[in-house]
């Protein structure tokens, strides 16, 4: 359960999840509803202000206190089960795509350089980008860069990926690309959830989709049946409004 | 404490400045430091133009004899004219020769010996002048000297005239034969060695009023002040003083009533027509070219000191900047907040305040910082200001997302702004930095009002030894140049390398 607020404005009004390993996990709703925060908040870029967040052995527990010091390592530790992919794809571009997805490993992990360089490899190729990684992220097209970023978070063996609408900035034909690698993700076991407005995608890919509105979970459930038969007016206003 | 540091300051002083004072005297008693301000200052102490590296003038042999007599070498120490008494009271050396007049006011501020000397005011024209042989006769016209001076004084007390008071005698002169002064009212030694032998000039009238110059101590140091004051006795009694003044040809009869001497004695006054052959205009170009080779160590010895103290003082502004961006954008706000205050109040203030103030001010609060420490200090610390909002932007234009993303993939946040946002924001900054350095290279000459003698100071020196402003001003500008080029050369680098890094194929 998470609450969060900015300046007394109730963004998430306690929002429970529990996630099965292996789940893939579609976010959706209107703008502003929360979602992006909620997802956020589940790594700790965003400091939920109460409420508790447990992956695997890592629990972080807040009750409106100062984030300390020690919050933000225990954060830290978090952090390496999580793997995230933004809207904005946020390639490190002074650093070529290899580089991109060895920096974290060297310098976190230390994983040898030698070691490093085969495992970025072999993601790139899994990705479809084994010809792009000496290239920098600026000479990719927007699919290409956000599969380099996929690649770039799977690199720390992350037991957890987060999504934040990772193909809004994509046309339809290069979104494709992505989903694709997530669907593949999915069919290796990995746990994924995905704030998206992609409503094929969360209905074809998803386990379970969550209908956020106004920062809390509205209804969630199997897609086929969401999507068909909308339990709750405010899901089917927001799906007739979006199909 | 303060004695420890204070010869420290002179160990690395010597260092940094190289040997620039004549033969120690062979002594044995501990070294009496002197100070005196070298530059443009015949005939008291100055660079003999004959051989740059070599102190002469008159005040320089009698402090000399006063250490053969005390048993003690003479150190000598260069110091601007307004921080001789400040130095003083610093305890960065003992004693002060440098024509400073036994004034009431300067009798409150420091201790004296008895005069050493005894002189008058005197007034030199151009050579195409009539009248304005008295100082009633002055009334009326522009008439230049040298600030806090008893000509100063003098003139003050008449409103009709124009006074215009200088630091460097030799400006006054050369303002003078310019035209934009009718006459110049100075002591009889400054007016003898620069009046006289110029070609364009003359010395005219009677001597006017009555000028004692006496050696300064700081106060409370009565004992060192009686030492040399005894010493300073037995000179004038056996006629030794006599003898250094006739070299200089600065005998006059004031001296004869003033001790008592009036005999005459066979000395020859070798020092002057040295220094009137060393300082004859240069005749055609081979006498060009000889003098402006000989300019060449001195260039260079302060080029080295211009660049040493520069590159000391990016370092110190570098790493201090960013250090004070990285606070003020991700550190805790009471920390950001002194980093603003800090930023807010070096820009405000001038920079030469702050050179000033760190090299004369923070001894009062037990902090001694040698000239060369004190001048990369109040430049670094100045220019870390500066440099800490060029960082902040080159921060800022780094997007948030990119720490996000780093802390997402579980980067401490420090790993975060070393790999991924400090390179970014550096790209930002370079070229803004080379700038920076450029201008820093120029505004190290401010370092040289605490006694390093750069190359702005070297200009200063050699240019009024030979009156020759544009020679060497153009020698002294291309030093700068010379200096400056490669920074040039790499902030165009950094231009090209940035226009083309983020946005185009390296491979």
């Amino acid at each position: 359960m998470i609450a969060k607020a900015y300046d007394g404005l109730e963004v998430l009004k306690g929002v429970s999840l529990a996630v099965e390993q292996g789940e893939l996990i579609s976010i959706i709703g209107p703008s502003g509803c929360g979602k992006s925060t909620f997802l956020r908040c589940l790594n700790f870029l965003e400091i939920p202000d109460r409420g508790s967040v447990t992956i695997k052995d890592v629990t972080i527990r807040r009750d409106g206190g100062r984030w300390r010091r020690s919050d933000e390592a225990q954060a830290h530790r978090l952090r390496a089960h999580v793997g995230m992919v933004f809207q904005s794809f946020n390639l490190f571009p002074h650093r070529t795509v290899l580089d991109n997805v060895m920096l974290a490993p060297r310098k976190v992990k230390h994983v040898p350089t030698a070691q490093a360089e085969a495992e970025a490899r072999d993601l790139l190729e899994k990705v479809g980008l084994a010809a792009m990684a000496g290239r920098y992220p600026a000479t990719l097209s927007g699919g290409q860069q956000q599969r380099a970023a996929i690649a770039r978070a799977l690199a720390m063996q992350p037991d957890v990926m987060l999504y934040d609408e990772p193909t809004s900035a994509l046309d339809p034909e290069v979104a494709e690309e992505v989903l694709a690698v997530m669907r593949a993700l999915d069919h290796d076991g990995m746990t994924q959830i995905v704030v998206t407005h992609d409503m094929r995608f969360a209905r074809a890919a998803s386990d379970r989709v969550l209908y956020m509105e106004g920062g809390t979970i509205v209804e969630q459930g199997d897609p086929d049946l969401m999507f068909a038969d909308p339990r709750d007016t405010r899901t089917r206003r927001f799906l007739r409004s979006i199909l | 404490m303060i004695m420890r540091s204070a010869v420290r300051c002179l160990v690395l002083l010597a260092l940094v400045m190289g040997a620039f004072h004549g033969p120690a005297a062979r002594a044995e008693g501990a070294p009496l430091r002197w100070a005196s301000d070298a530059q443009a200052n015949v005939p008291f102490v100055f660079h003999d133009p004959a051989h740059q590296n070599e102190l002469t003038g008159f005040e320089y042999e009698i402090a000399q004899a006063l250490g053969r007599r005390l048993g003690r070498p003479m150190t000598f120490v260069q110091n601007d004219w307004d921080g001789l008494i400040p130095g003083l009271r610093r305890g960065l050396y003992t004693m002060v020769i440098d024509g400073i007049e036994m004034t009431p006011e300067h009798r409150d501020a420091v201790l004296f010996t008895r005069p050493y000397y005894v002189t008058a005011e005197r007034i030199t024209l151009r050579k195409d002048q009539e009248g304005l042989e008295t100082l009633a006769e002055l009334r009326g016209h522009a008439v230049g000297t040298l600030k806090d001076t008893l000509a100063e004084r003098m003139l003050r007390h008449d409103p009709t005239v124009r006074l215009s008071s200088y630091d460097e005698e030799t400006d006054a002169f050369t303002d003078l034969r310019n035209g934009r002064l009718d006459a110049v009212l100075l002591d009889g030694p400054i007016a003898q060695y620069y009046g006289t032998p110029h070609p364009d000039l003359k010395v005219v009238g009677a001597p006017i009023g009555r000028i004692e110059y006496g050696i300064a101590f700081a106060q409370g140091q009565e004992a060192a002040r009686d030492e040399v004051d005894q010493a300073l006795a037995a000179m004038i009694a056996d006629g030794e003083l006599h003898r250094i003044l006739a070299r200089w040809d600065l005998w006059t009869s004031q001296m004869a009533d003033y001790t008592g001497d009036h005999g005459r004695i066979e000395q020859p006054p070798v020092a002057w027509t040295h220094y009137v052959d060393a300082i004859h205009p240069a005749r055609g170009w081979r006498d060009y070219a000889d003098r402006y080779i000989s300019f060449l160590p001195l260039i260079a010895h302060g080029a080295v000191l211009t660049l040493a103290v520069s590159a000391c003082a990016m370092v110190l502004a570098v790493a201090l900047g960013l250090s004070l961006a990285l606070v003020r954008r991700y550190g805790p706000p009471v920390v950001g907040g002194l980093a603003t205050l800090y930023i807010e109040i070096v820009r405000g203030t001038p920079l030469l305040i702050q050179v000033l103030f760190i090299f004369y001010a923070l001894p009062g609060v037990g902090i001694e910082l040698s000239p060369f420490l004190a001048g990369v200090l109040s430049l670094g610390l100045n220019y870390a200001a500066y440099e800490a909002e060029n960082y902040r932007a080159g921060l800022q234009s780094v997007p948030k997302g990119q720490l996000e993303a780093a802390l997402a993939l579980n980067m401490t946040q420090r790993q975060a702004l070393v790999h991924v946002v400090i390179p970014q924001a550096f790209r930002v900054v370079v070229p803004v930095m080379t700038n920076d350095f450029i201008s820093l290279l120029k505004d190290s000459s401010l370092v040289s009002v605490i006694t390093l003698t750069e190359l702005s100071q070297t200009y200063v020196r050699l240019s009024t030894t030979y009156y020759d402003y544009l020679g060497t001003g153009l020698m002294i500008g291309a030093a700068y140049l010379v200096l400056g080029l490669p920074f040039v050369r790499l902030a165009r680098l950094a231009e090209r390398k940035l226009g083309s890094g983020t946005h185009s194929a390296h491979r």
